[in-house]
């Protein structure tokens, strides 16, 4: 869409959307968001742009192909219920640590890997979606 | 908020405090790796020539996981994991019991075969497409599918393995491929809603979807609880997927579009998870609803397997033919699950496994016989006797074992079947199962006189084709070794179908694997 309002606010607006959708995933561990949430916007964010500068330039800007970024997700998510078989417990069992980062205790946990994996699997597979349904329009 | 808490809770009342042993990973490893690999081989998906080096190692690896966990559950009987920790109820349960692990372990091996045969017949386009990761993931569903000890669980996989198979139908996205992809998503979605709706029902009679759990409290509900409507909608939605009478028509509309090693994956596997979840649900789940519905199951098995065996014998398509001896082989399994009792669940269980391998091992055949004779036709086939030996001989061992005619693999099941109709007095059914042989036998008799014997037509002849690679021939040869092995030496198979039947039928080792102390009320 070749409007110059759209082509103006698009960057920004992609930007702010995807750190708003890191935001969401992150503050999902305690109160509502998370990853699927933050994938979806994360995955809108790519539409806009794309939407304003083409399907080329978004894959451009990602580098990965979107399926392969579901993939890593799912990689990571299988590989988050995997690392319990160090600790003596069952599959997908949360484990936490609390490492300090300058001075601030961060508790990690295997919760926050899947869904970041989580994450990433929304915004390969929607991204991936919507890139083709664009595409096809500016055929 | 941060903070870990140090007041001391009592966790036994939530989770589960013992220590995981090691061996129990058996019953997730499957799943994980194959959806590891698949994430792994869909990052590397444009990089086409590592494929083969990650799948078929993994294939390898899940057969050898499969087998053991065969192994353990036919030593020490049925075992559980349940996910998270958190005690079942609440947690999701991984149970494997000797059905699950028999039919993984078939599955795995039947993938890997599939998986080798795809080397070759699956070109760089599918590959992009992404065949292989869909064979992990259709995989993962399949095994999961099979292992889980939760029905809601067992839906998820489902759709686990729903999503992988469209993507494996419409590989290269031809024009025929989307019409048949159309059909069976169509079909399979309503079928699988179905199931879902079922499981709401389930949850809400039961107040859980753990499967011990709610075949500790089947009892208690009979009396209050619509549990025949529900037994009803089950054996719907998986007759649905299995694609019984008169729900079937979707397979023939779509197996015969895609690739053919899909096609094999497709006809040996998915209609079995349907059969699986029949089982698993009406055998183990509600027992009584099954006997009051056996009439019922035993007319859709018997229409099933006739008219399955008819269509076979009216197509002249290859693959089509296939699809309706697939159908015609779930007559069989169905006709075990109506019969019910020791006898008739064990047989419907060795169907189901011997059929496993012997549709896929029948649609590769299928291929190989369309690459050399040029044609999937029976009108323009012909010679193959002269131009491939090897493939006329493994031919006549699947057609045998298809039809069940002994020496091989499908002879065994079907007596075992036949006995169970022929001692509940259903002369009818027993009746359905010889005439469904019969024809079948006809079928691939004249498959065989024409194709393999008939001498080739002057118009057919062309160029020559390359002879087939270990990549093709491998496969189909492992498989016929199967069917020749346990049509020769049933002892092992019958033995451990005899086994899961029993377990299913008293599902007490099954609930105590979950709920080792009684479980939480």
């Amino acid at each position: 869409m070749n409007t110059l309002i759209l082509r103006t606010v698009a960057p920004p607006i992609t930007a702010l959307m995807l750190v708003f959708s890191v935001f969401v995933l992150l503050r999902g561990h305690n109160e509502p968001g998370g990853g699927f949430i933050g994938g979806l916007i994360a995955a809108s964010a790519l539409a806009i742009y794309g939407i304003a500068y083409g399907v080329s330039a978004v894959r451009h800007a990602i580098r990965f192909h979107p399926m392969a970024i579901a993939g890593f997700g799912l990689l990571v998510g299988a590989l988050s219920g995997v690392v319990s078989i160090f600790a003596g417990v069952p599959f997908m069992t949360g484990l936490w640590i609390y490492p300090s980062i300058f001075g601030v205790e961060v508790p990690l946990a295997t919760v926050i890997s899947f869904d970041i994996g989580v994450y990433f699997v929304v915004l390969g597979s929607v991204g991936s979606i919507a890139l083709a349904l664009e595409e096809r329009e500016t055929d | 908020m941060a903070a870990p808490t140090t007041a001391p809770i009592d966790l036994s009342a939530a989770m589960v405090m013992a220590p995981t042993a090691l061996a129990d990973w058996l019953v997730i490893a499957p799943m994980g790796l194959m959806i590891t690999l698949g994430a792994v081989l869909m990052m590397v998906r444009h990089k086409l020539h590592l494929h083969g080096w990650i799948a078929i190692p993994g294939l390898v690896a899940l057969v050898i996981l499969d087998g053991l966990l065969l192994w353990r559950v036919a030593v020490d009987g049925p075992f559980t994991m349940t996910a998270g920790r958190w005690l079942p109820p609440f947690g999701i349960s991984f149970t494997a019991d000797l059905l699950g692990a028999l039919l993984a372990f078939t599955s795995g091996i039947v993938a890997l075969a599939a998986g080798i045969y795809g080397l070759r017949d699956i070109n760089a386009t599918g590959r992009r497409y992404g065949f292989f990761p869909f064979l992990m993931l259709l995989m993962a569903g399949v095994t999961g599918a099979f292992l889980t000890g939760d029905i809601f669980n067992l839906y998820v996989w489902f759709e686990v393995l729903l999503i992988s198979s469209f993507g494996l139908l419409i590989l290269g996205s031809e024009r025929q491929q989307v019409d048949g992809a159309l059909k069976y998503a169509v079909l399979n979605l309503i079928g699988t809603t179905l199931f879902l709706i079922a499981v709401g029902y389930v949850y809400a009679i039961f107040g859980t979807l753990n499967m011990a759990d709610i075949a500790r409290k089947v009892p208690e509900q009979r009396d209050v609880a619509p549990l025949l409507t529900l037994s009803t909608l089950f054996i719907l939605a998986f007759a649905m997927k299995a694609a019984a009478f008169p729900v079937n028509f979707w397979l023939p509309a779509s197996y015969h579009t895609p690739r053919v090693v899909v096609s094999a994956l497709f006809g040996g596997l998915l209609t079995k998870v349907g059969v699986y979840a029949m089982i698993r649900v009406m055998v183990m789940l509600f027992p009584l609803e099954r006997e009051e519905l056996s009439l019922l199951l035993a007319i859709a098995a018997a229409l099933t397997m006739v008219l399955g065996a008819l269509g076979a014998l009216a197509q002249s398509d290859l693959r089509r033919m296939a699809g309706f001896a697939v159908i015609a082989g779930i007559g069989n399994v169905v006709a075990g699950v109506a019969i019910g009792g020791q006898t008739g669940i064990s047989g419907a269980i060795l169907y189901a496994l011997h059929s496993i391998v012997a549709m896929t091992a029948l649609y590769l055949l299928a291929g190989e016989a369309a690459r050399i004779g040029g044609s999937w036709s029976l009108q323009t086939l012909g010679g193959l006797y002269r131009q491939a030996p090897g493939l006329a001989v493994s031919a006549f061992v699947i057609f045998f074992a298809t039809a069940g005619l002994p020496p091989f693999s499908g002879l065994w099941p079907k007596i075992i079947i036949l006995k169970a109709a022929l001692d509940i007095g259903a002369w009818w059914l027993s009746a359905a199962l010889l005439v469904s042989a019969l024809i079948l036998t006809l079928t691939l008799g004249r498959v065989f006189l024409l194709a393999f014997w008939r001498p080739q037509l002057a118009s057919a002849v062309g160029e020559p084709v390359s002879p087939a690679t270990w990549h093709r021939s491998g496969p189909l040869v492992g498989l016929v070794a199967v069917l020749v092995f346990f049509g020769m030496f049933p002892d092992l198979p019958v033995r451990l179908s005899q086994g899961a039947a029993a377990t299913l039928l008293d599902p007490t080792a099954y609930i105590q694997s979950v709920f080792p102390t009684g479980g939480a009320e």
